[in-house]
């Protein structure tokens, strides 16, 4: 409940004081009041409305006692809060100018990162320091630090202009897709935040099939999660149990992909989530999955792409003209290229060729997971 | 609020160059010029000329160079007033150096 409403909350209070930490600190006064009364005299009808309206009147309270540092932030005069109207449809939904702010590229990746966590998806600066590995203290300085450039160099906090829109949503969806990534790796429930983060900037954004595309990924990949690794080992597409899939996010998945379909997206996100929606099948059409990985190489110039485009080709029957394709990418230092290699030379019986393969990936292998499974691909030749 | 755009680029670019694209260059910087959110703006003379000055136990000392050994030179720099960033990365985006290879780098100035 707290959760689905602060950053709206946030959003608002940012917008309304011009000042993130303001607003942050305000916010959290807020919420904490709720926490003391909601449990005793019930939740008010405009949770939403209530929250903005008590953390406005915070902060102006708190502005008024500091009559000298409120000439400092924009805000003079000081607006008057008002208390009686509590509806939520009078708060303006200003999470998308957040989301912009949060992942502006003049701040640094992980600054963006940590900060679209807090601002917008409310983990505790501790929950995220988890999640990456990195210790509170260091968190905190990443996220005093994006808010100080933040106010410092006059980042707005606005939905960039319409010749702006395309790079900048290209922003926001590589960081929503990043935490998503970070959760795959399976140490923080990330992958449900980055989902959650995608269906906020799908619903903020109707129109936008890359939004759509990326959400409709996120899902079709998260519903298989469990079936991704059996105890600590990975376990292959192939040898999957199905049963472990959860049917119900695959299907939702798919609504949302036919809905970006229907927007006429053709973006990389879109046709990765086809991707994904197709290896989600009982039967994969391997001609097909090429084909897409085909469009999304000519999108993305990416030899890795180019690399996945091969599988699908070996996969659909032709692991000869896989390896050619193959042998022509230059990722010598990728472990996946090598893998992949050591995995069709086995197919084509040449396997002290596959053995060398192999041996390469395994030296380029840094988790004890991957180590395991080459390993016992190894063995098996 | 106003933003210093520095103008890193490898010395003698424009020379390097053809006419025809010296020639437009200057045009866009003068363009530039005319552009009211321009406070000012200036081209620097060559590294070589400079003097760093520095302050050692009470003495001045004087040196001969550019204060950073680098590829990239400062080569000029330009005052702007913009709304907020994204309108001051535009205008630095429109820098003629950057075609040439060159970096603009923004940095808000301090409000006194």
């Amino acid at each position: 409940m707290f959760r689905d409403q602060w950053g709206r909350v946030l959003a608002s209070l940012v917008g309304f004081l011009g000042d993130f930490d303001r607003a942050e600190e305000a916010a959290q006064e807020a919420f904490a009041i709720a926490a003391e009364r909601w449990p005793v005299s019930g939740v008010p009808d405009a949770p939403g409305a209530w929250l903005v309206t008590t953390a406005r009147n915070g902060a102006i309270d708190r502005i008024r006692r500091e009559r000298t540092l409120a000439q400092k932030i924009h805000l003079l005069p000081v607006p008057e809060a008002i208390m009686d109207d509590f509806d939520d449809t009078l708060i303006k939904d200003e999470r998308l100018e957040l989301i912009f702010t949060c992942c502006h590229p003049a701040l640094p990746l992980e600054g963006q990162v940590a900060l679209t966590l807090r601002a917008l998806g409310g983990l505790q600066t501790a929950e995220i320091a988890r999640a990456f590995v990195v210790s509170e203290e260091t968190m905190k300085r990443r996220l005093t630090r994006a808010k100080a450039k933040i106010k410092a160099t006059g980042i707005p906090f606005a939905v960039p202009g319409a010749h702006l829109l395309p790079e900048r949503l290209d922003a926001v969806l590589a960081v929503i897709y990043l935490i998503y990534n970070e959760g795959y790796s399976g140490r923080v429930d990330l992958g449900a935040e980055a989902i959650r983060l995608g269906q906020v900037l799908a619903g903020l954004m109707p129109r936008e099939p890359e939004a759509h595309g990326l959400l409709a990924l996120m899902m079709i990949h998260h519903a298989r999660r469990r079936a991704r690794f059996s105890g600590d080992d990975l376990v292959l597409l192939d040898d999957q149990d199905r049963s472990l899939w959860d049917l119900r996010q695959i299907a939702a998945g798919r609504a949302v992909l036919d809905q970006a379909m229907v927007l006429g997206g053709r973006g990389p996100y879109v046709v990765q989530a086809a991707i994904a929606s197709l290896q989600a099948r009982e039967r994969i059409d391997w001609p097909q999955v090429a084909e897409l990985y085909r469009r999304l190489a000519d999108l993305t110039g990416s030899a890795v792409v180019e690399l996945n485009r091969a599988v699908a080709v070996a996969q659909a029957g032709d692991p000869a003209a896989a390896l050619r394709a193959v042998d022509g990418l230059d990722l010598d230092g990728y472990l996946y290229f090598h893998s992949t290699r050591g995995e069709l030379l086995r197919r084509l019986g040449r396997d002290a060729e596959a053995r060398t393969a192999y041996r390469r990936a395994l030296e380029l292998a840094a988790s004890t997971p991957e180590r395991r499974f080459l390993t016992r691909r190894l063995e098996q030749l | 609020m106003q933003y210093a755009l520095l103008i890193y680029a490898e010395p003698g670019y424009l020379e390097t160059s053809s006419d025809e694209e010296r020639e437009a260059a200057y045009a866009e910087y003068f363009a530039m010029a005319d552009d009211d959110r321009y406070v000012s703006a200036a081209q620097l003379q060559p590294a070589e000329m400079a003097t760093c000055v520095r302050l050692s136990g009470g003495r001045t000392l004087m040196t001969d160079g550019p204060f950073a050994d680098t590829k990239e030179v400062l080569g000029g720099f330009c005052l702007i007033e913009a709304a907020d960033l994204d309108e001051a990365l535009e205008l630095a985006a429109r820098v003629p150096a950057l075609r040439f290879g060159g970096t603009v780098e923004v940095r808000p100035v301090v409000r006194l």
